[in-house]
């Protein structure tokens, strides 16, 4: 049996010819141009569920933008972006508690350069934490936005479908980045977000087949075939 | 107190009959009358559920006298664990009652009761109501209960050491707490065949005060010793594995001879091996028939109904079958493999006979050598009359918020009140108020330490103190997530019909056996061999198969640990020669290989042997405490052995012994040290913060406890989700909340549940300054069992994070373009 050895040990990985780094968190870093993206935060889901009768524990938002902070102080980004579905609801600025607030608009202000990209959950990200709101945008060679477009051309990065991947012979499925080279679906970064196998129809067709999938595990980030995926 | 006297027109029926009422019978009567609860501890068809009823059927005779138009009061409770059970007493009871003459109106309620017939239950109650736990928290937890349960006079609970020692029978202890409150004069009855802990129950039965307090002990009269075989195969005997193929022949002829025989089995994937074996030898074309948890509804009644007719010759069968119903004349109860426990091989015998003067006859067919060690001390606790069962504990906390939750849901209610009511639940005898209180604040608004739910309250407390749901919402959907059953997720099992789309149903298959399928394996189901195909509208579709063996090896079903009682006897067997003549030869020779190559464990120390094998290390114990013991120890092992830079890379875990393999030699550790009880600390708390197992017994309190919801009006989430929600949840919570009472309730129940961290710990206690270690050149013949079980089992905890590097391997391989 092999030793866990990859520790600390950083995959660098190319897409649609642009080289990119995935992070534990769940950001994809884009050295080229100094940016980290993001996808999915879901920002007080927890408050979301409690409003409606399940009274989840309200910490998700306060993890999440850990998470955040913990992702930008590795890479030092000049630019962040939100791949949409940032706020899990229109209510969600209505809940979020003061603290994480203040947080959240302070991780904003911390970068020269935040965008939020339009989500189906959060069409109009609030304004009050800074940054700009677009629907979509390109990165050299990378086109951004939240939801997939069926037959867009190579180099989309998106989010919306929440990838995770079950390894053969591992019992527990784990958030993935998804990709086969030319394009990718970033695993939601929220704490409550939940995850879609990468072998389910939704994700499928995105690639056309099922995808590979950057794992993430303890450790390290593990690029596993889609031969080797189950679930 | 004077002699209890039995009704004229009863004991014409008795004599009616040619029977006089049982000492026992007359005893629960006497215990009635004097107003006292009682627990009645008799063997099967000895008149148990008789002597539960008399006294209701003395009280009602009475009351029926007053004609059909008397009004409609609920008299007596019975509550069982099973809807069968309550259906199948309830049709027994019609007999004396019918015969009697007695006019009473006896109805059941189960999960299937149609919404018309429960709202006239309600309006007008029967004189007894047959039922389940559940349906009387569902009770508790709706408005005007009280006033349904104000006549009550008595409430029987059958099986009770099935229902006692777990969730359910908190929930039940729970429930008639309540009734007490609402029925003051209501006394209670306990039934059961098998009791090993009878103070232990008898506690549990009764309303607890300030002083333990104890239901009346009946005994009824113990009938013939069983007569119980044991199959010594004229076969090899497997070193391991489940499957008892070598003695199918041997067993199908004991078939033969019978009248009708139940073979029990203890996972759904023997059940289903065990079928498929005896049809291969069922040259007779013997009517055998299959029964188990997982197959479709009909086709289990249908299987009950054909052994009820006497159409059967054999049902293969798992603990489904295990308690009190008759569906037939059983004459012998085969065990395929071992009993695991002797309270569950009484249980099971009494499947079979069910005359008193006659013996009920059983045949234990051990599916390997170890197994046949269990067996004989199986078959001599039996002899013996010692009884095993589960242990009582103390009641768990994710129930006790259900049941809050519910309370204040059916009814206002004060904390004091309500404090006072659970206590008097002998599991909750112990709770102290400030575990009360923090329940309390949980079931209101979540009891976080962040203060930020007040404004989503689920229970609100009025300005005199009433607690109540904030809104009739909250109490629907409280009702509809009601119990403490947590299925694991199941998708059904289709026959691809035309067009792709699902066809006939042949079952239920647990959702993580069909993730790691890919379409084309094949694999046994439902007495037959299929073939994946796919999942569509959440089932799994399949086809019949012409692949004499399934590729893929039958799912898991439930696995019972081996009894700590039986593992003793065991133990105490295998260490001494003088007793080994009632063994196989084959077994015999598998001790006295092993006493002459290293050394037999004895009854009070742990054998630890250490050997190398193909350039790995191992280490080998045998603790004898179970499987689910094993893995516990397994876990925190090999943390251990890694710290000391032994680099342990994977551990096996069988009923008796566990292997932990590495790269470095073991022999020279210091083994009292690495077997220390100390391991049950820190490494322990550090283990299971991030252990799987963990994570799935968080997830069965945040549903039991209301925290998660299983079922919303309109729509239910898919199990999935639920399931990837509730390890979220848990992360977060230990990280920003890790004294949550949610927390805490789940840690319990890891401990004396899955982990079984309590046994652990008992046995460590046990072997300490006991430990004989002994450094061999090769693998020992008490090792060669778990060293097959290698390979066989799924591989846990730290070597999971092996598996990826692993996979990854394959892409570079791949990219190198050798793969």
């Amino acid at each position: 049996m092999a030793e866990p050895a990859r520790k600390a040990e950083e995959l660098t990985g190319s897409l649609n010819g642009v080289a990119v780094v995935p992070h534990l968190t769940g950001a994809l870093y884009v050295p080229e141009f100094s940016a980290l993206l993001v996808a999915d935060l879901h920002l007080e889901k927890g408050s979301a569920y409690a409003a409606s009768g399940q009274l989840l524990p309200p910490y998700d938002t306060r993890k999440t933008i850990g998470r955040l902070a913990e992702a930008i102080a590795h890479f030092l980004p000049e630019t962040v972006i939100a791949l949409g579905d940032s706020f899990h609801d229109l209510g969600a600025d209505n809940r979020i508690h003061d603290a994480d607030a203040d947080r959240l608009a302070a991780l904003v202000r911390s970068v020269s350069e935040w965008v939020w990209i339009e989500g189906n959950h959060d069409p109009q990200p609030p304004a009050r934490f800074g940054g700009i709101t677009r629907p979509d945008m390109t990165l050299g060679g990378l086109v951004l936005r939240h939801e997939p477009v069926p037959g867009a051309a190579p180099g989309e990065v998106c989010g919306h479908l929440h990838p995770a991947a079950k390894v053969v012979g591992r019992s527990r499925r784990l958030r993935c980045f998804a990709t086969d080279g030319a394009r990718m679906i970033l695993p939601a970064f929220g704490a409550y977000a939940g995850g879609l196998s990468v072998r389910d129809e939704a994700i499928k067709s995105v690639f056309g087949r099922c995808p590979d999938a950057w794992v993430i595990g303890r450790d390290a980030i593990y690029p596993v075939p889609a031969k080797r995926l189950v679930g | 107190m004077s002699a209890p006297i039995l009704p004229d027109r009863f004991s014409q029926w008795f004599a009616s009959r040619g029977w006089q009422a049982r000492p026992h019978q007359l005893d629960m009567i006497g215990a009635a009358g004097a107003g006292e609860d009682a627990l009645l501890i008799a063997p099967t068809g000895g008149g148990k559920t008789l002597g539960g009823f008399l006294p209701s059927l003395i009280d009602l005779a009475d009351v029926a006298a007053e004609g059909p138009k008397r009004p409609y009061r609920l008299h007596t409770l019975y509550i069982s664990p099973l809807k069968a059970l309550s259906v199948d007493v309830a049709r027994n009871l019609m007999i004396p009652v019918e015969e009697i003459g007695l006019d009473l109106r006896i109805e059941t309620r189960t999960g299937d009761t149609p919404v018309s017939k429960r709202q006239r239950q309600r309006d007008k109650p029967p004189d007894i109501l047959l039922t389940t736990p559940e349906q009387l928290a569902l009770f508790c937890a709706s408005p005007n209960a009280r006033a349904f349960f104000a006549d009550l006079k008595r409430i029987i609970v059958d099986e009770i050491h099935a229902l006692a020692p777990q969730k359910r029978g908190d929930l039940l202890s729970l429930g008639m707490a309540t009734l007490a409150q609402w029925a003051p004069e209501a006394r209670r009855a306990g039934l059961s065949a098998t009791v090993s802990d009878e103070g232990g129950l008898a506690r549990w039965l009764t309303p607890q005060g300030d002083a333990p307090r104890f239901a009346r002990i009946v005994r009824g009269m113990e009938g013939p010793k069983p007569q119980i075989n044991i199959l010594s195969s004229r076969e090899r005997i497997p070193w391991s594995g489940h499957s008892g193929r070598h003695a199918m022949g041997e067993v199908y002829e004991a078939i033969r001879q019978a009248r009708l025989s139940l073979i029990f089995v203890n996972t759904r994937s023997q059940a289903e091996h065990t079928f498929q074996e005896l049809w291969r030898l069922n040259d007779d074309g013997l009517a055998i028939a299959l029964h188990h948890g997982s197959l479709a509804v009909e086709q289990r009644r249908k299987v009950e109904a054909a052994m009820a007719a006497g159409k059967l010759k054999a049902v293969v069968c798992t603990s489904t079958l295990d308690l009190g119903i008759d569906w037939g004349d059983v004459d012998l109860v085969i065990q395929m493999g071992a009993p695991k426990g002797s309270a569950r091989l009484i249980q099971r015998l009494g499947r079979s006979n069910h005359r008193l003067d006659e013996p009920s006859r059983a045949l234990l067919a051990p599916a390997n050598r170890f197994e046949h060690l269990e067996c004989e001390a199986a078959r001599a606790a039996v002899a013996e009359g010692v009884l095993d069962g589960e242990p009582l504990r103390a009641g768990a906390l994710d129930v006790l918020a259900q049941h809050m939750t519910g309370r204040a849901c059916g009814e206002p209610v004060k904390a004091d009140d309500l404090f006072a009511e659970v206590t008097a639940a002998a599991p909750y005898a112990a709770l102290t108020r400030a575990e009360f209180d923090n329940l309390m604040q949980f079931c209101s608004n979540g009891g976080y330490a962040l203060d930020s739910y007040e404004r989503f309250r689920r229970l609100i407390c009025d300005r005199e103190g009433f607690w109540k749901a904030r809104n009739a919402r909250v109490a629907q959907r409280h009702r509809m997530n009601v119990g403490t059953i947590i299925e694991a997720e199941m998708l059904p099992v289709r026959l691809k019909g035309r067009g792709g789309r699902g066809g006939r149903s042949l079952g239920e298959v647990e959702e993580w056996f069909i993730e790691q399928l890919a379409p084309g394996d094949t694999f046994v189901f439902a007495g037959e061999i299929l073939e994946f195909q796919g999942i569509a509208e959440n089932a799994a579709l399949v086809t019949r198969s012409a692949d004499p063996e399934p590729k893929v090896p039958a799912y898991q079903g439930g696995k019972f640990p081996l009894s700590t009682y039986l593992a003793k006897r065991v133990r105490e067997i295998a260490h001494d020669p003088a007793q080994w003549h009632v063994l196989p030869d084959q077994v015999q020779d598998w001790l006295r290989l092993q006493k002459e190559k290293s050394r037999l464990p004895q009854p009070d120390d742990l054998l630890v042997e250490t050997f190398p094998k193909h350039g790995k290390f191992y280490l080998v114990c045998y603790p004898f405490e179970g499987r689910l013991a094993h893995q516990s120890l397994g876990m925190l092992l090999t943390r251990r052995l890694e710290r000391l830079r032994l680099r342990p890379t994977g551990f096996v875990a069988n009923e008796y012994a566990l292997a932990v393999w590495g790269l470095r030699n073991m022999a020279d550790a210091d083994m009292d040290a690495l077997f220390s009880e100390d391991m049950l600390g820190d490494d322990l708390d550090a283990w299971l913060a991030e252990s799987p197992l963990m994570k799935r017994t968080f997830k069965q309190c945040a549903i039991i406890s209301g925290l998660i919801e299983r079922r919303l009006p309109g729509h239910e989430k898919t199990s999935r989700q639920v399931t990837f929600s509730a390890d979220l949840i848990y992360d977060v919570l230990r990280e920003h909340d890790p004294d949550h009472i949610l927390l805490q309730a789940a840690w319990r129940d890891a401990a004396t549940g899955l982990l079984d961290i309590r046994r652990l710990g008992e046995a460590l206690k046990r072997v300490k300054g006991h430990i004989h270690s002994i450094d061999l050149e090769r693998v020992s013949p008490l090792a060669v069992p778990v060293m097959l079980e290698i390979g066989r089992e799924a591989v846990y905890g730290e070597a999971q994070e092996s598996i990826l590097a692993d996979a990854a391997e394959d892409l570079v391989s791949e990219m190198m373009g050798d793969g």
